[in-house]
């Protein structure tokens, strides 16, 4: 699939389902185990997308370099409740400046 | 503001129509477009930096228009992942976004090409101050403000960012491939709120980092997916009484 094809598609899938959501018989998606899985769902994709993007080499074997370091660093500020620009900002901080002192 | 206020005991006015109970909506609404927006700069260089062109990256920000799918797409495609898997992962994420439609369609009412950019609309933030209002009234402004406010500034950012991304050169040497594990830790931090999110996100990383040496890249975030959907299917059991590794939750 082509890049474009792939913003194309993925812009079209998430406007039907937010469109869905103006259509649908509320009575379908009600029950509360339906509620509770997409709840979850959130939750389960953005720590994985975290584990890959720190933690992977792009041939998925485990690969801990300056990207873990920035998480850690991150995670620390969210607990410190910095905004969100000042988080991606201080992880991406903390990785170039470990690479410019040799860290893969 | 000089408006006068209502006589002590007389009838209090409908807040739909209190002018100032309006004004703190719109600031509300532009405050939260304000924050929000500053973000699209680090989405726009993330999106450069993950091999998209800046037109690419722009599109996303105006047509799929919710930022974790969007994070999460060119998340996957700079890690090397199909195109296949990075439109499901996207699109996973984007299912709340239909339960707040739920939501906010009973509040708003809305027809025809109103309900299209309504629907275009509905995220995360005008979602939250939709429904955080007092009034249906007053949910109708929070709903549209929030929502051209975020538009409109999330996707100027997206354009600076990406061009900031561009001028940069090799993402790598400024961290950028980190900056996007940092964008989903904190996409991630509010919703883990209890110990059940909890427990899913941290079985979710160790899933990841299990099956992904075996399976095509972008593969195994949707590995973590099924395991969150399965946790949520599956019924709350009765308790066993003193059972093993019996905690107290």
């Amino acid at each position: 699939m082509s890049t474009w094809a792939t913003v194309l598609l993925g812009s079209l899938v998430a406007f039907a389902l937010k469109f869905l959501g103006y259509v649908v018989a509320e009575r379908h998606l009600a029950h509360p185990r339906v509620a509770r899985a997409t709840g979850l769902l959130p939750v389960a994709l953005l720590a994985g997308l975290v584990a890959v993007q720190a933690f992977l080499a792009p041939d998925g074997t485990p690969a801990p370099d300056s990207r873990a370091a920035a998480v850690a660093v991150a995670l620390v500020a969210l607990a410190l409740r910095a905004p969100f620009l000042l988080v991606v900002v201080l992880g991406a901080a903390t990785a170039a400046t470990l690479r410019a002192f040799g860290w893969p | 503001m000089s408006d006068t206020d209502p006589a002590p005991g007389g009838p209090a006015p409908t807040a739909a129509n209190d002018p100032r109970a309006v004004a703190a909506t719109r600031r509300a609404a532009v405050s939260v477009g304000v924050a929000t927006g500053a973000y699209g700069v680090s989405f726009g260089a993330l999106g450069v930096a993950s091999g998209l062109d800046v037109l690419q990256t722009c599109a996303l920000s105006a047509l799929m228009f919710t930022g974790g799918s969007q994070f999460a797409l060119v998340g996957i495609l700079g890690a090397g992942g199909s195109g296949a898997s990075a439109v499901a992962a996207a699109s996973l994420l984007g299912v709340r976004n239909g339960f707040y439609g739920l939501q906010v369609s009973r509040l708003l009412d809305v027809h025809g090409l109103r309900r299209v950019a309504a629907a275009h609309l509905t995220i995360d933030e005008s979602t939250a101050v939709a429904v955080g209002q007092s009034t249906t009234g007053l949910s109708r402004i929070g709903f549209w403000w929030t929502g051209l406010s975020v538009f409109v500034l999330w996707n100027l950012t997206t354009l600076g960012g990406a061009l900031l991304g561009n001028a940069l050169g090799d993402p790598r040497t400024y961290g950028l491939d980190a900056a996007a594990a940092a964008a989903f830790c904190a996409l991630l931090w509010p919703r883990l709120r209890s110990r059940e999110a909890l427990t899913v996100a941290l079985a979710a990383v160790a899933l990841v980092v299990v099956v992904a040496p075996h399976v095509p890249a972008g593969v195994p975030i949707l590995v973590a997916a099924l395991a969150a959907v399965v946790t949520g299917l599956v019924p709350h059991g009765p308790r066993r009484p003193g059972g093993a590794g019996g905690g107290a939750a």
